[in-house]
């Protein structure tokens, strides 16, 4: 069974935002929630690097774990799906996650912080709704998985740093490309969030 | 061009190429001694020995999402879901079980002459208003505090999800605004009780004499003795430390990073649970554990021989009060 993955290629991320961008227009992500974001550590100094970072689909997902209404939960293919109809707003899946996925519509004092929202991998939400509907669309953004295909992010990737698959076969890829060009500086997040790490 | 130009022209250019050429230097080779562009990137197990959580540079406004990976968030899970709900259940259940026990063994403690009949005021109007407004706000926290740890495990398989999340949703609500209800209540139990609860001489006297749990001996106390002023002093500290931490949730990323709030989660988890337990103990002795007892906040009057079993120096000063004014029913 695969088992979906999210890999950025710090060495290639050009911080273009493209992913960003795609996310965005793909899901209609509402104005100020980030499902997608890019991170440029050591910005200006030599050894800049960028990341592209969103949901990472943990393996015992720290914020399934947490919630205190059970309403984020992993699928078959790893994927960390969430029903907004069960989500309370309390933001504890926002403390335990340690790549900052979850966001909340609204600032959240006195726990308004309304339903949260996150990268879905584009397949869709947790919730009741039909595979591919337009209710689900409303509620969770595109269902591209159901018909097969990646997440649009990985996609429209300008220099095919963020990889998205099976795990098994974009840590290959990337070990290949690591080996081939002869420098890589490592799978960013993929010790925290899957246990593992890919040998280069 | 006179050949002095000239050779100014060259050394200029020559100068120019130089220090076009000068940071071909900071290039870092690897040992096979091509280029290597990973040289000076600080991978991220370095960055993680060097701060709790790897940031950067973002170009959206939130600050919260310049994180890229803070590892501590798995270790905040692993609080709340393991040591929490152990701790938690060990800690409420514990103090139950010690009170039934106290309770089979014990049993109710009697009051030893007997009721008189007669009573005297202990606690006026206001004063119970503010216990009262405290202890209702309480426990209503209480409640809906321990649903956020405990309630999928013990609520959510009775009702099922959709209820259990409109639940839960309300008692989140509920939580946040009755936490003024209870500041306000601790505010004014800590400034109108305070001087009745400095230690005296009298309460070690009274902890010598077994505090009243020996039956033959009397142990002497003013208004409040040590177990009740142990209740104060305690509820103060902890209803401070509690309503800090729970003012600091109420405000996410008001001044305070991630870890700030994963602290103040665990410190009001903590506090609330042994605050829970303490006034589980309160409880007991204010309405099984003693005859007696609850009527002091109840009705605010108390039988004059439970008064000088358990307080005698306080009632010794209330019926000089008394004799000194003149009295209000005239005389047969």
């Amino acid at each position: 069974m695969a088992r979906m993955k999210f890999l950025c290629d710090a060495d290639r991320c050009i911080d273009c935002n493209a992913c960003v961008t795609a996310c965005k227009n793909e899901n209609e992500v509402p104005w100020g929630i980030n499902r997608r974001r890019v991170v440029t550590i050591n910005d200006g100094k030599p050894g800049e690097r960028s990341v592209s970072m969103a949901c990472m689909h943990c393996t015992d997902a720290p914020c399934a774990a947490v919630c205190p209404v059970t309403c984020i939960y992993p699928t078959d293919d790893g994927i960390v799906l969430h029903n907004k109809d069960l989500c309370i707003g309390c933001g504890y899946c926002f403390y335990a996650c340690p790549f900052g996925a979850p966001q909340y519509p609204k600032v959240g004092n006195f726990g308004s912080r309304g339903k949260m929202d996150k990268c879905t991998y584009c397949a869709g939400g947790g919730g009741s709704e039909a595979p591919g509907s337009a209710a689900e669309y409303a509620k969770y953004g595109s269902n591209r998985f159901g018909d097969g295909k990646l997440p649009l992010c990985a996609e429209m990737c300008s220099t095919k740093s963020l990889l998205a698959g099976d795990g098994d076969i974009i840590a290959q890829i990337y070990g290949e490309r690591v080996r081939k060009r002869g420098y890589g500086s490592g799978a960013w997040g993929w010790e925290t969030a899957y246990h593992e790490d890919i040998k280069l | 061009m006179t050949f002095f130009a000239r050779i100014r022209l060259v050394t200029f250019v020559l100068i120019l190429l130089g220090i076009a050429v000068a940071p071909l230097s900071a290039q870092k080779l690897g040992p096979d001694g091509a280029p290597n562009p990973d040289a000076s990137v600080t991978d991220q197990r370095t960055l993680l020995d060097q701060a709790p959580r790897i940031q950067g540079r973002i170009d959206i406004p939130d600050v919260k999402a310049s994180v890229l990976i803070q590892p501590m968030g798995r270790t905040w899970d692993y609080f709340h879901e393991v040591l929490l709900h152990w701790g938690g259940a060990i800690v409420i259940i514990g103090t139950i079980a010690v009170l039934a026990l106290a309770y089979l063994i014990i049993g109710r403690i009697r009051i030893a002459a007997g009721r008189s009949g007669e009573k005297i005021l202990r606690f006026k109007a206001f004063e119970r208003f503010s216990h009262w407004l405290t202890a209702v706000s309480f426990v209503i926290l209480g409640l809906t505090g321990l649903n956020v740890t405990f309630g999928k495990i013990v609520l959510l398989p009775l009702v099922g999800p959709e209820i259990f999340s409109e639940i839960s949703e309300i008692a989140k609500y509920i939580h946040n605004f009755t936490s003024f209800a209870f500041v306000a209540g601790l505010v004014i139990i800590m400034v109108i009780f305070f001087r009745d609860n400095l230690l005296a001489r009298v309460d070690f006297e009274w902890l010598r004499q077994g505090g009243g749990f020996i039956k033959n001996r009397h142990a002497p106390a003013g208004r409040f003795n040590l177990g009740e002023k142990m209740v104060y002093w305690l509820s103060v500290a902890a209803g401070i430390a509690v309503s800090a931490s729970g003012f600091v949730l109420l405000f996410p990323f008001y001044g305070t990073n991630i870890a700030d709030m994963q602290l103040a989660q665990a410190a009001h988890a903590i506090i609330a649970l042994l605050f829970i337990a303490l006034i589980l103990a309160h409880i007991y002795i204010g309405t099984l554990g003693m005859e007696g007892a609850f009527e002091a906040m109840g009705t605010g009057e108390v039988d004059l021989n439970w008064a000088r079993e358990h307080h005698d120096r306080w009632l010794a000063e209330q019926l000089e009060i008394e004799g000194a004014r003149p009295s209000a029913t005239p005389a047969e």
